[in-house]
């Protein structure tokens, strides 16, 4: 007997209940970000006056204050830039070295990787006073591409962990093949394994990409000068700024979530198999 | 057979210089910007500062300040407490709702992937855009939380939220906890999708209720992924800052009540303008670090202990 058809065999008031409870927990679930999708299309007039309103006549002027008047479109390009350069340095740099942890036996190897993984567990943020002394002494302090630096490194922990346990699926057979025709390491890891690890990389870029778009700790310490703010910092300087006008915040916060809900409803498979990575250690 | 195995090993396995190679852009990175920071930051925390300049080797005094000296003595408790309490929330919201929602999931087939996504949003949308939309929805003035107490005859309960110590706490509590909730729900989801159908049914067929095949079939097998959550939550509280930022601001307003380690460690360093501030709060990170760690690496033995004995 399949489990569906057990299921159907379920009382029709059990099913109801079912569906009742997840459909409260929706609403629970999602309505404060429709209010705030919502409300960035009001006035803050409108919404004075009745804070359940829904839009009366939908506007984009509060998106074109916030991007124009708040800088959000400089927030938004340098967060644009900082997590794109950073989810593609750290990929890269983890895939070579998760090569090398699942085709070599060596113990040195395999201590390296035992390191890598421990910073899966360690509150490196911790560690923000010597990494800025650290950016100081480099002159990258404002600087995107200090904050690239950091996050790169962040990444490989997380990015080597899912990318070596998928190489070590596959049969090294399949170098073989191309070893025998003549091509080196290097040749051979580009033309057969590259190719064959596509689904690994996704789950890695997407789920790389939302906690660096969305951190805070890091720009807000390391990034002092307001041309080099990401989203998030520039967040704080505007909510101190705008405090009173409500429709221009709700526009900000909006802004700063759109890539994220595109990227998940686009990629939900690479999210929920980047966020279960960590149940089989 | 050894020389079979040597050939192996050298035509599938890569030689040592050539895996070098490959390791070296990541081990570069992390040794500059992850192992050297972590190092450089426990020997910050041994010395006293004047400023940014490294003054006496000084030993474990600046640990002692932290819990002798004013006001850091009574921050430390204060925010520790907080911190605890967001974990605590987190444990209860997502141990009884959270596996709540898992377990329905699992059973419905149809509609399943629509609710996990649903469910799963506020978990990746940013934690600071999370504190502050709660900051404006819970406003005094025209915060739809208060209309909407007024609106369903409850205007009695409306109040300032976060401008009341003992209530601000709770909002704290709460909006991680919710924004937290996606993430188990998608673990537990992934561990019951493990667990072997044969058993349940098994189970089943001899008369076992609804109830007791969840006590004592789903349940004990969930505990590894249980176990896993917990550990994740318990790092994920102690480490609670962008969320107090958003609704306490940096001095964990109204009056401390919404104080947690992170915040009083980013004030010492940054906004105390004490002459020691880097070594103080140096010791202050240090210690944070070490409940983290050490709290996580005994949480993770002791799940390992435990899965040994029952299999």
């Amino acid at each position: 007997m399949s489990r569906r058809s057990r299921l159907q065999s379920g009382t029709p008031l059990t099913r109801t209940a079912t569906q009742t409870f997840l459909w409260i927990y929706v609403v629970v679930a999602i309505s404060p970000l429709i209010l705030m999708v919502l409300n960035s299309f009001r006035t803050t007039s409108e919404m004075a006056k009745n804070p359940l309103g829904l839009p009366q006549n939908p506007s984009f002027a509060s998106y074109e204050k916030a991007w124009i008047t708040a800088d959000f479109s400089s927030y938004f390009l340098n967060s644009m830039f900082v997590t794109i350069t950073s989810v593609i340095i750290s990929t890269a740099v983890s895939l070579l070295a998760a090569y090398a942890f699942a085709r070599s036996r060596g113990k040195f190897f395999r201590a390296l990787e035992g390191l890598f993984l421990s910073g899966l567990m360690l509150p490196v943020y911790l560690a923000i006073l010597p990494i800025f002394y650290l950016l100081d002494s480099l002159g990258l302090v404002s600087n995107l591409w200090g904050l690239i630096m950091v996050y790169s490194a962040l990444g490989i922990p997380f990015s080597t962990f899912v990318l070596a346990s998928f190489l070590r699926q596959l049969p090294p057979e399949l170098e073989e093949a191309a070893r025998i025709d003549g091509a080196g390491p290097f040749r051979s890891f580009l033309a057969v394994i590259l190719p064959l690890v596509r689904p690994a990389i996704a789950t890695v870029v997407v789920f790389r990409f939302v906690p660096i778009w969305n951190d805070f700790f890091y720009p807000l310490i390391l990034m002092r000068n307001r041309d080099a703010y990401t989203l998030p910092v520039g967040l704080t300087r505007f909510f101190g700024e705008f405090q009173t006008d409500w429709a221009t915040l709700f526009a900000g916060l909006t802004l700063a979530t759109i890539p994220l809900v595109v990227l998940f409803l686009l990629a939900t498979r690479q999210i929920v198999s980047g966020l279960t990575a960590g149940m089989s250690k | 057979m050894p020389a079979i195995r040597r050939r192996l090993k050298t035509g599938t396995g890569l030689s040592w210089g050539t895996s070098m190679l490959f390791v070296l852009p990541a081990l570069v990175l992390f040794a500059v910007f992850v192992l050297y920071p972590l190092l450089t930051a426990l020997s910050y925390s041994f010395f006293s500062w004047r400023g940014i300049v490294r003054d006496d080797f000084v030993g474990l005094e600046n640990y002692v300040t932290v819990f002798t000296q004013l006001p850091y003595k009574d921050e430390v408790g204060n925010a520790f407490a907080h911190n605890f309490l967001l974990f605590i929330g987190a444990m209860v919201f997502q141990n009884t709702i959270g596996l709540l929602i898992a377990t329905l999931l699992h059973r419905i087939g149809r509609m399943k992937r629509f609710f996990q996504t649903i469910y799963t949003l506020p978990y990746l949308v940013s934690p600071l855009v999370i504190g502050y939309l709660w900051s404006l929805m819970l406003s005094p003035l025209f915060g739809p939380v208060n209309a909407l107490l007024k609106a369903i005859g409850l205007g009695d309960l409306a109040q300032p939220w976060l401008g009341n110590p003992s209530t601000a706490i709770w909002v704290v509590v709460l909006v991680t906890a919710w924004q937290w909730i996606g993430f188990p729900i998608l673990m537990y989801g992934a561990a019951l999708g493990g667990i072997a159908e044969e058993i349940d049914e098994a189970a089943s067929l001899d008369g076992a209720t609804s109830w007791q095949r969840f006590r004592s079939i789903t349940l004990p097998l969930l505990v590894p992924a249980i176990g896993t959550v917990s550990i994740l939550t318990f790092i994920g509280a102690m480490e609670s800052f962008p969320i107090p930022y958003a609704l306490g601001g940096s001095t964990g307003s109204p009056a401390g009540a919404t104080d947690v380690m992170s915040l009083l460690f980013y004030r010492t360093a940054f906004e105390s303008g004490s002459t020691n501030a880097i070594g103080v709060s140096s010791a202050i990170a240090m210690l944070l670090f070490l409940v983290i760690f050490g709290v996580a690496v005994l949480m993770r033995w002791l799940l390992d202990t435990r899965e040994r004995k029952m299999f």
